[in-house]
């Protein structure tokens, strides 16, 4: 069964240990001067964005078809069946395709190392294999973050919207962006005001490529055949030409002996 | 002729001493302390110019090659040889400037054996290694000749036409998989550039610019290392040129009214400007010389041609990866002095390569005329030319 995690930005009341749990989970330092960057980096996987009196989460979505994983060359992202979008360190050779690639711009790199990681948010992949919950769910106080069964959960935000149309922007973002994510977010506000495109596609980014990319199996061998056609026929008139000569020599020749 | 000499062996060697100090520092403070690339920029000019206008700049290589052994135009043969060694150049440098831009270079043999193929970027990555290869070994009988060895000289001979076809067909991959590229961020690129037919437009200004470069580096060679310049198959070449490029601006002009963002041309801003600099450079200029006979007749209104097709088209490269990626993600990129260094110093490289090559090798020999007797009725000024040189 598939996982996700719902935020429900107005149940959020800013305390930021979501932020702390995922810094001890993924073994990040974090201080006062971290808690205070309002913007995801290579040391900072999850930010609880502040506008006024309203809270919103950035994290990486977990999509169901992710870009970044599509446009991997060696494959080191990876979508699991559980939900977790993982990266495999050992794999990636730093082409930053990924970072070009994600619609919601969440990878981020170590840019000042000489063995330099993509960064960001997996999901927590070893908690959730085991049952357990992600580090963010579990230390919240309030419930905002909730993790659970991907179904359950949608069903869940969507009954929220049903039973508080006023308190609610009347959309689960995550649900249909990108073809859907296994992150889902609820909000009183608009989502723009956190940075959150509502313009974008609501299918799978990696259809784009993959409409391109599949055509290759036919284009070589057909290609190849055409190619070589060309050839067989272009180069036949040269041996026609030459034969037609010897010919022609050979007649000539036989009428001098005559 | 001295001072000038001297002069460029400076500039030579000043980028070579600059491009070697920004590579201490890539290597040994890594890719935050040499560029200025973000996470909101990950990719500069190392992908823009070195990866993406290096790949197109080597196009000749594959179109030139197609025209006289698949198509079988033997008049093109005399320049066959030179644009071979600028495109195998051309990728060399290409895995050069990977190196300096992969965050972890040292793994970059990876996609041999860890497969995504729903990646573009692992269809890039075959491309590079097998079209190299193919271009090594496209290279190699020139190579071969000049150290008189038989037998290999033989083998290659024998697969080079199934060697051409491959060539043909991995640059027609590579080429259009490089548009094929930015296809996955339709929300990221500014609209004059973001098009579902990347792919095709990239193919087809690639064939434009290895037209253009062959005819580029023909009257190059003719002026600096003395040969002689092959006019009349220049001027043929200019004249598929004109075909290219007038195909090309059909399918610009069609795709941007497709899309319904023809209004945006006419748009005041930044983008609108960089678009008219690359359309000007890549399509009017030229085709408004070329279609006068007078300037295609002529080696100089040819060259120059030649010359804005190139510069446009690296305009349209840069333009799409970098100016249409700046205005759909709000962030301005531009290259740190060490970016440009090693760019720099990757250009005068090949250009220095290519002089050495020209030098050494025989890049005109006698054997090119022997086989391409059949109706090359213009070659044997060329091959006099290249054998009066290989005295030097």
């Amino acid at each position: 069964m598939s996982k996700a995690l719902l935020y429900d930005s107005t149940m959020c009341i800013g305390c930021k240990q979501c932020e702390q749990a995922c810094a001890e989970q993924n073994k990040l330092p974090y201080d006062d001067n971290i808690a205070g960057e309002q913007f995801q980096s290579e040391h900072k996987f999850t930010a609880v964005l502040t506008r006024g009196d309203k809270f919103m989460r950035r994290l990486c979505m977990n999509c169901q078809e992710p870009a970044c994983a599509s446009v991997c060359p060696v494959g080191a992202i990876k979508k699991t069946a559980l939900g977790p979008v993982t990266y495999d360190a050992s794999k990636c050779m730093g082409c930053r395709y990924c970072m070009v690639a994600c619609p919601f711009s969440v990878p981020k790199y170590e840019w000042g190392k000489l063995a330099p990681k993509v960064r960001k948010c997996t999901m927590c992949p070893d908690r959730v294999a085991t049952g357990k919950q992600t580090a963010c769910a579990e230390i919240c106080p309030t419930g905002a973050t909730k993790f659970g069964d991907r179904d359950a959960l949608l069903a869940e935000a969507q009954q929220r919207i049903h039973d508080n149309p006023d308190k609610y922007v009347n959309h689960v973002y995550g649900m249909s962006e990108v073809g859907g994510t296994s992150v889902f977010l609820l909000s009183s506000v608009p989502f723009e005001t956190f940075g959150y495109r509502t313009d974008i596609s609501k299918d799978p980014m990696p259809m784009l490529t993959y409409r391109v990319l599949s055509h290759i199996p036919d284009f070589v061998p057909l290609g190849g055949m055409l190619l070589g056609g060309i050839w067989w026929i272009t180069h036949r008139r040269d041996e026609v030409a030459l034969a037609e000569a010897l010919e022609r020599e050979n007649r000539e020749k036989r009428g001098g002996k005559q | 002729m001295r001072p000038r000499l001297t002069f460029w062996k400076l500039t030579f060697l000043f980028l070579m001493a600059a491009g070697v100090y920004a590579t201490v520092l890539r290597f040994t403070r890594g890719l935050g302390a040499s560029t200025n690339l973000s996470d909101q920029f990950p990719w500069g000019i190392w992908i823009s110019f070195d990866v993406l206008c290096g790949v197109m700049l080597a196009a000749g290589g594959f179109t030139l090659t197609a025209t006289v052994h698949i198509f079988n135009i033997k008049r093109m043969h005399s320049i066959i040889r030179p644009t071979i060694l600028t495109a195998f150049l051309g990728y060399v440098l290409v895995c050069l400037a990977l190196m300096y831009d992969l965050g972890k270079p040292y793994n970059i043999w990876h996609p041999l054996i860890m497969w995504n193929p729903h990646s573009v970027m692992f269809e890039v990555a075959y491309c590079v290694m097998l079209y190299t290869t193919v271009l090594a070994l496209e290279f190699s009988p020139i190579v071969l000749e000049r150290f008189k060895l038989e037998k290999p000289l033989k083998v290659v001979r024998a697969i080079l036409i199934p060697l051409v076809i491959l060539g043909v067909l991995l640059s027609t991959l590579h080429q259009s998989s490089l548009g094929t590229l930015f296809l996955i961020v339709p929300e990221k690129m500014y609209p004059l550039w973001y098009s579902p037919i990347l792919p095709l437009f990239f193919f087809v200004s690639a064939i434009a610019v290895g037209l253009a470069m062959t005819i580029f580096e023909s009257s190059l060679s003719a002026k600096h290392f003395g040969l002689h310049l092959e006019l009349s198959v220049l001027q043929e070449l200019g004249r598929v040129l004109i075909v290219v490029l007038g195909m090309y601006a059909i399918l610009r002009v069609e795709d941007l009214a497709n899309r319904g963002v023809f209004r945006l041309i006419f748009q005041p801003g930044y983008q609108t400007y960089l678009f008219w600099i690359e359309v000007s450079l890549a399509l009017i200029l030229p085709l408004a010389l070329l279609l006068q006979r007078r300037v295609r007749n002529h080696p100089q209104g040819l060259y120059w041609a030649a010359v804005s097709v190139v510069l446009g088209f690296i305009t349209n490269r840069m333009n799409v990866s970098i100016t249409a990626l700046e205005a759909g993600t709000g962030v301005r990129y531009f290259p740190k002095w060490s970016e440009l260094a090693v760019t720099a110093m990757i250009i005068a490289g090949g250009f220095a390569m290519f002089g050495i090559a020209v030098k050494y090798l025989p890049m005109f020999p006698k054997e090119a005329v022997s086989e391409t007797e059949l109706g090359a009725n213009a070659l044997p000024a060329l091959a006099r030319a290249g054998l009066e040189h290989a005295g030097d």
